[in-house]
C-alpha cells in the first residue's frame, strides 16, 4: 500500500485558525502543493493579505511578507522587480484585492507585472465580522446590508476579473470554485497555470477562487458549497476569462 | 568634482551614490526633480517605478526593502500624509528605508510654497503606533547630498525608516555641490548583510517580514525591542550645529532653510554688537537635547528664540529640552510666509529691550 | 483495498468529507476530540476505493490516503 495523499513539505503541519468548512484551508493547501510540485519552494516569496488569511505565512514553508490591507500587489511588484529570478505571488481576499486595493490591483495588472495572484472571493468580509464586500451578491444579507445587498444603496457585485481581462498586460485569468472535489482539482490546475506563466515570464496571471465562508453566510459547510454551486456561480461564472 | 545641483537633485544623487537601487514615487510639487532625476540616473541594475499613488509607492519601498535592497521614495506634504500607512508598517516590520519630504504649505492641499509645518508629523512618528523615524534636516544643497547618504547608512544600521526633511526652498534652489567620485559597486559592498531579507529560502529557514503580532504579549515584546533601539538612537545619533552660543544672550533655534536665514540675522546682529548665537538641529528626531544642556548655556542662562516656517512645532521640543529653566520665545510664519532676516532682528531687539 | 487515516484531534467537524465519500464510509463521531468538537471516523471494514475526494475537500488537511 502506498501513500497517495498527504500533506506536502510546503505546508507546515499545524492546526489552521480558520472556521470549520472555510475555503482558505483548501486554497492554502493548493498553493503549497503547486509550489511543491513545480519544485520552486526555495525561490518562492508569498505575500499575505490583511483579512482572514493575514497569517497565511504561518502555514507556508517558504519566504513570505505581510502587506498592508490592499497593498499586496505593490509589495509584490517591488519584490519581483528586485528579484526577477524568484517566484512571487499574492494571496488576497475580495475586500483586499477588489475594494481597498483596487488601485494597486489594476495598476500591477496594467503594468503586466510578472506575478501570480490567488484571489479568494467569498463575497463577504470574514475577519471583521461579515460585512458587505465588493463581491457580495444582490440580496445577500451581511452585517452592513441587513436587508440584503440592494443595487441602489450598495451597487452591484464587482466583477474585477472581467475588468482586469480587458488589460493588455494580463496574460491569464480564470475563475474556479471549491464547491466539490473535482472543482478543487480544477482550481489547483488553474493556480499551477498561473505559476507556470510566471516561470515562463508571460506577465500577470490571476486565479479567482469562489470560496465558502460558512460562518458569515449563516450556512452549514456543505450548504455553503451548494450555495456556491447553485447561486454564487450564476453571478460569477466559472471558467477561463482570459 | 563640483557640480551645480538643486536640492532635490542633490538628494537623488546622494541616494544613488549611497547604493539606492530601488526608487518608487508619485509626482507632486515641489519635489518633482527627485523623481525625474531618479528616472534618468537610476543605474542599470536598479529599479525605478512611477507608482499609481503615494500609497503604492511607499508599499513598493516596503517590498524592495524586504527584498534586501536600499530603497527610497520621495514626496511633499500631502503625499507624505498618504504614505504614513506604509511608513508605520516599515517601522513595525523593522525595515530600513529612506523617505524624503520636501515640505509645502498645509493643511489640506495648502499651496506649493515652502513650509516646515510637517515637523510634528515627522518627529512624532506620523502614522499609527509607537514608533519614530530618524529625521534629518539639511540646510543647504551640499548637506542634502551628504545627509541622504547618512540616512541610508542609519536606516540599515538600525533597521528603521529615515526621513530627509526639507522644504520647497531647499528642494528648488541650486548650489554647487562637491560630489565624491565613488563607484556604486564600492558603496554596495559596504552595505550590511541582511540575513532577514526575502530572497527565497534556499539553504535556510523561511524568512517572514511582518508587523503583525497577535499572540498575547508578542506585540508588547516587539514594541519594547523598538523602544530599546530608539534609546540607543537617542544616545548616539543627535546631530546639531552650534554657533556662538557660548557668549550669547539670545540663542536662535532654527532648522533647515530657516536656519540659514536665522544665521544671516545672527551675523548682522553680532555686527551691531548683540551677543546672539544659533543652535541648528540637524537631527530633528532624535532631537538634540544636549545642545540645550551645554554647561555654558546652563551657567550663562541665555534665552532661546525658536524660529520656524510653522506655528510653534519645534518650539515644543525646545521647551522640553530646556525644561522650564530658561525663557523660550517664538517667531514663526506659515502658509508660504517665510520669516525674514529683518523680522528676526526686530524680534530679537524687542526681546532684549 | 484502500484506506484513509484521519487526524481526529485536528478535525473541526465540518463533515464535508462525510458528504463527498461515494461509499458512505466516513461518519460523524459520537465522542468529542481535544477541541471539544465532533470529528469524523472512517469505517475500515467498508470498501474504500482511495478516490481521495475526502482528502481533497478537507479544509484542514486532516486526511491521508493509502492505496
Amino acid at each position: 500500500m502506498k501513500k497517495t495523499f498527504k500533506r506536502c513539505q510546503s505546508l507546515y503541519d499545524l492546526p489552521a485558525h480558520y472556521c470549520p468548512g472555510c475555503g482558505h484551508g483548501i486554497a492554502h493547501r493548493l498553493v503549497a502543493e503547486v509550489v511543491q510540485e513545480l519544485g520552486i519552494r526555495e525561490k518562492t516569496i508569498g505575500i499575505a493579505p490583511v483579512g482572514c488569511a493575514v497569517m497565511a505565512y504561518d502555514y507556508w514553508n517558504f519566504d513570505c511578507s505581510e502587506a498592508a490591507h490592499g497593498r499586496a500587489l505593490a509589495v509584490a511588484t517591488a519584490i519581483k522587480r528586485v528579484h526577477p529570478q524568484n517566484i512571487v505571488f499574492t494571496y488576497q481576499g475580495d475586500g483586499d484585492l477588489a475594494a481597498i486595493g483596487t488601485n494597486e490591483t489594476i495598476h500591477a495588472a496594467n503594468r503586466g507585472e510578472n506575478l501570480s495572484v490567488v484571489f479568494i472571493n467569498n463575497a463577504v468580509y470574514g475577519m471583521t465580522g461579515g460585512q458587505l464586500a465588493p463581491t457580495t451578491l444582490l440580496g445577500q444579507k451581511t452585517s452592513t446590508s441587513i436587508e440584503g445587498r440592494e443595487k441602489k444603496a450598495h451597487g452591484y457585485p464587482l466583477k474585477i476579473s472581467e475588468m482586469l481581462a480587458l488589460l493588455p498586460g494580463v496574460c491569464y485569468i480564470e475563475r474556479v470554485s471549491l464547491h466539490s472535489p473535482p472543482e478543487v482539482l480544477k482550481a489547483k490546475r488553474a493556480i499551477k497555470q498561473a505559476f507556470k506563466n510566471q516561470i515562463n515570464n508571460l506577465g500577470f496571471s490571476l486565479v479567482e477562487i469562489l470560496s465558502p465562508c460558512p460562518t458569515y453566510w449563516g450556512l452549514a459547510p456543505k450548504e455553503s458549497l451548494d450555495w456556491i454551486r447553485d447561486v454564487m456561480q450564476k453571478e460569477f461564472p466559472l471558467g477561463r476569462i482570459k | 568634482m563640483k557640480i551645480l545641483l538643486s536640492g532635490n537633485e542633490a538628494i537623488a544623487q546622494g541616494a544613488i551614490q549611497a547604493g539606492c537601487s530601488f526608487y518608487a514615487g508619485y509626482p507632486i510639487t515641489p519635489q518633482n526633480e527627485i523623481i525625474a532625476y531618479m528616472a534618468k540616473h537610476m543605474p542599470q541594475k536598479g529599479v525605478f517605478i512611477q507608482a499609481e499613488s503615494e500609497l503604492a509607492a511607499i508599499n513598493m519601498v516596503y517590498g524592495a526593502s524586504a527584498a534586501g535592497v536600499r530603497a527610497m521614495t520621495s514626496s511633499s506634504s500631502p503625499g507624505i500624509s498618504l504614505k504614513q500607512e506604509g511608513i508605520s508598517y516599515i517601522a513595525g516590520a523593522r525595515l530600513p528605508a529612506v523617505i524624503v519630504n520636501i515640505m509645502r504649505g498645509g493643511p489640506g492641499l495648502g499651496n506649493i510654497a515652502p513650509a516646515q509645518s510637517d515637523y510634528f508629523q515627522a518627529t512624532r512618528g506620523g502614522g499609527h503606533g509607537d514608533y519614530h523615524l530618524i529625521v534629518l534636516a539639511p540646510a543647504c544643497v551640499q548637506e542634502a547630498y551628504e545627509l541622504t547618504q547618512t540616512g541610508f547608512d542609519l536606516a540599515d544600521k538600525y533597521r528603521t525608516p529615515v526621513m530627509i526633511l526639507g522644504d520647497g526652498i531647499l528642494g528648488q534652489m541650486m548650489e554647487p555641490v562637491v560630489i565624491r567620485r565613488q563607484k556604486t559597486e564600492d558603496r554596495r559592498q559596504k552595505q550590511p548583510i541582511k540575513p532577514w531579507a526575502l530572497t527565497g529560502c534556499k539553504g535556510r529557514k523561511p524568512n517572514i517580514v511582518k508587523s503583525f503580532f497577535l499572540r498575547e504579549g508578542a506585540l508588547e515584546e516587539a514594541n519594547l525591542k523598538l523602544q530599546r533601539k530608539y534609546e540607543i538612537i537617542r544616545k548616539k545619533e543627535e546631530r546639531y550645529e552650534n554657533l556662538f552660543s557660548s557668549d550669547a544672550k539670545i540663542i536662535l533655534v532654527a532648522y533647515g532653510t530657516m536656519a540659514r536665514i536665522a544665521k544671516s540675522a545672527m551675523l548682522e546682529l553680532r555686527k551691531e554688537g548683540y551677543k546672539i548665537g544659533l543652535i541648528r538641529p540637524i537631527s530633528l528626531w532624535p532631537f538634540p537635547v544636549n545642545a540645550f544642556r551645554h554647561p555654558s548655556s546652563v551657567i550663562r542662562h541665555p534665552s532661546f528664540l525658536v524660529i520656524e516656517m510653522s506655528y510653534g512645532q519645534m518650539l515644543e521640543d525646545v521647551r522640553l529640552a530646556v525644561g522650564g529653566r530658561q525663557q523660550v520665545e517664538f517667531f514663526g510664519r506659515s502658509g508660504g510666509g517665510v520669516p525674514t532676516e529683518s523680522q528676526i532682528m526686530n524680534k530679537v531687539k524687542k526681546i532684549l529691550s | 483495498m484502500a484506506k484513509i487515516i484521519i487526524n481526529q484531534d485536528r478535525c473541526k467537524g465540518c463533515f464535508l468529507c462525510v458528504n463527498f465519500c461515494p461509499k458512505g464510509l466516513i461518519k460523524k463521531s459520537v465522542k468529542l476530540n481535544k477541541q471539544g468538537l465532533n470529528f469524523v471516523e472512517f469505517d475500515s471494514n467498508g470498501e474504500c476505493i482511495g478516490c481521495m475526494q475526502c482528502a481533497v475537500i478537507c479544509p484542514d488537511c486532516c486526511i491521508e490516503v493509502d492505496k
